[in-house]
């Protein structure tokens, strides 16, 4: 294994006023990883990434890339660079002179510039407007010169503040797509701040998840999805069905556990229960039939449909169980006919096997 | 029967409406037809209010008038001068108010903008005494030309910088710090992103402020009167001063080349200072 390239340890942020952004974080990102940090507004994600880009030092703690400690270096000295969520491409120059920027005021000759440059620009599609202001150009144009101006100085690690918040939906899958593709060509590591999960996941090799200014979890966006340490990154990532259980009895990695809503049924876990846990079950895990379900192991119970929300390819369906318990269910509408053929008012089995559904303890 | 709109009477299509359209009218005949009737006889062949027929003539005799000549070199000189000063002194001021945080700056903020509100005969009298009692309108009379001027002109800075300080920071109000950040994060140093990116984001402000400064100070009457001493006339002063003599239709023609000098200035400030979306 490689050193990483980035090492974030111990680093807490506290501002004037007893406001602490970021509280005691350790984080090792590794070469060419395209690292996600995760979380919701105010929870210290792009503090961090700041401390890392060195607009903003740490109150304690060491960030050191490439093996130096540079938690204190300023923002023009360290081998990384920014795309910022305004894009900040200077309004007044062409973006030729954008891209060069970088390059200029730290002395590279002429020549060299407009080579680099122009690889520069082709690198991110943009040749054909290498003239052109800022003002005549539109959001997902100006975010690619912030991108160009970025990777011309070669960094180490590229770091991106929301990059895609302001661009339109259709815009916004088309850059997510480009922005991997970026990532493979040009071999660097990528560290992007979002609070959009679909973006995270789609993106990111690994994530961190971060909650009030600490790490909930990090992992690969498969492992967060399907085993999440804890209710935050459950919650948080995607949508799920928290359960509350008591626990009748462990016994090795098999605990059996009583819910009010669904019974009583038994489920694998590698924790250790106490009394009390959370079953997690995904909404598509769930499944829906008029007859009763039959198969060893299913966990069913009867639910009155409450609503049901058409997102094109599937529908959400809310349902109450008879003890009043909310559940979500995710049905594929995989036919043309009939959508998921579920009504409101309808009475009907959910079901789902203990497999899929997930032990939290904290 | 309900009230029917036709085209053309939407509630805020107030300027199809002919009462507004006949007030707009008046209010405009009102407020410029002196002027318009001062530059219409700058091109009277005799001095008498009836039109006589049209000449260059009054145009030609005030530029051959030494005394019209040397008053109009003096007011340019100032106005330059004092602009110059003044643009670098505001811009700076601004700068600071809005860079950086200090105690009193609210304070500081309120007594900068002083001689924009208060009233000029004020400043007029509390500069002469200020130069009566420093011995500086005495002192500088016998100075080589303009520093002769020079009381004219700390009287002018005095008074034009807080208009320019204000023009600048209004602009610095909508500056995207992080166009900084980038800068900065892209190698430059403190200095480079001024001069690389602060200062050409100023430029249209520094332009339309040291304009204002120009028109404010080529054509201040009061407070140049009482901060002149003797020998020091300026082109206002000078006019007033033939005024009180008698018609004369010179004084409108120099009035004329005045008022075209201050409009130009003040149509390009307005052009500068015209909202654009840039740096967002």
């Amino acid at each position: 294994m490689t050193d990483p390239i980035i090492s974030i340890r111990n680093v807490s942020k506290r501002f004037a006023g007893g406001v602490t952004a970021v509280d005691n974080i350790s984080i090792d990102i590794m070469q060419n990883e395209f690292f996600a940090l995760l979380g919701p507004s105010g929870c210290g994600k792009t503090t961090l990434l700041r401390m890392i880009s060195g607009l903003e030092t740490p109150t304690e703690g060491q960030i050191i890339i490439g093996g130096q400690d540079m938690a204190f270096t300023p923002p023009n000295l360290r081998p990384t660079n920014m795309v910022f969520q305004s894009y900040a491409v200077f309004p007044h120059m062409t973006v030729e002179q954008n891209v060069g920027y970088g390059l200029k005021v730290t002395g590279v000759a002429a020549p060299e510039i407009k080579t680099r440059v122009v690889e520069a620009l082709e690198m991110v599609k943009l040749s054909h407007l290498a003239a052109r202001k800022p003002d005549q150009m539109s959001g997902g144009q100006r975010q690619r010169v912030a991108l160009a101006r970025a990777l011309i100085k070669r960094p180490k690690v590229l770091l991106l503040d929301e990059p895609l918040s302001a661009l339109d939906a259709k815009l916004r899958d088309d850059m997510r797509m480009e922005l991997t593709r970026l990532q493979e060509t040009v071999g660097i590591t990528f560290i992007i701040v979002t609070h959009d999960q679909d973006e995270a996941l789609s993106m990111a090799s690994r994530i961190a998840v971060m909650d009030k200014g600490a790490v909930a979890q990090i992992a690969t966006p498969g492992e967060l999805y399907e085993h999440p340490s804890n209710k935050f990154v459950a919650d948080f990532i995607g949508k799920v069905n928290l359960l509350d259980a008591s626990v009748l009895k462990q016994k090795g990695k098999t605990v059996s556990c009583s819910t009010q809503s669904l019974g009583k049924f038994d489920i694998d876990t590698d924790k250790t229960c106490g009394t009390t846990a959370t079953i997690a079950i995904r909404p598509e895990k769930l499944k829906l039939s008029i007859a009763e379900p039959k198969g060893a192991g299913l966990v069913k119970v009867k639910a009155k449909v409450r609503d049901v929300a058409y997102y094109g390819d599937t529908s959400h369906v809310i349902a109450d169980t008879d003890s009043g318990k909310e559940l979500e269910i995710n049905v594929q509408n995989d036919s043309r006919t009939g959508g998921s053929g579920v009504e409101r008012g309808q009475k009907l089995w959910v079901h789902f096997n203990p497999h899929d559904a997930l032990v939290l303890t904290e | 029967m309900s009230v029917q709109l036709k085209p053309g009477q939407g509630p805020l299509e107030y300027a199809r409406r002919p009462w507004i359209i006949i007030l707009f009218g008046l209010v405009l005949l009102f407020l410029y037809a002196p002027i318009a009737s001062l530059i219409v006889f700058s091109f009277n062949v005799d001095k008498s209010g009836v039109w006589h027929g049209f000449t260059f003539m009054n145009y030609v005799k005030a530029w051959h008038n030494d005394a019209i000549f040397y008053a109009l070199s003096n007011s340019l000189t100032i106005a330059v001068l004092s602009t110059i000063v003044s643009t670098v002194l505001g811009a700076t001021t601004a700068l600071a108010l809005w860079r950086f945080n200090f105690p009193f700056k609210n304070t500081y903020e309120g007594f900068m903008t002083l001689p924009i509100v208060v009233p000029e005969i004020c400043m007029g009298i509390s500069l002469a005494m200020f130069f009566s009692y420093t011995g500086m309108m005495a002192g500088v009379r016998d100075w080589l030309w303009p520093f002769n001027l020079i009381n004219i002109m700390f009287a002018h800075i005095a008074f034009c910088f807080p208009f320019v300080a204000v023009v600048v920071r209004a602009r610095l109000q909508g500056f995207n710090r992080q166009l900084e950040e980038a800068s900065k994060d892209l190698g430059a140093t403190e200095l480079q992103t001024f001069t690389n990116v602060l200062v050409p984001f100023m430029v249209p402000s520094l332009v339309a402020g040291g304009l204002l400064a120009f028109t404010l100070s080529l054509d201040d009457f009061v407070i140049t009167l009482f901060s002149s001493g003797p020998g020091s006339i300026t082109f206002p002063v000078k006019i007033y001063g033939m005024v009180k003599r008698g018609v004369d239709m010179q004084i409108n023609a120099a009035s004329t080349i005045l008022i075209v000098i201050t409009l130009a200035a003040t149509l390009l400030a307005m052009k500068l200072q015209a909202p654009d979306k840039s740096g967002h």
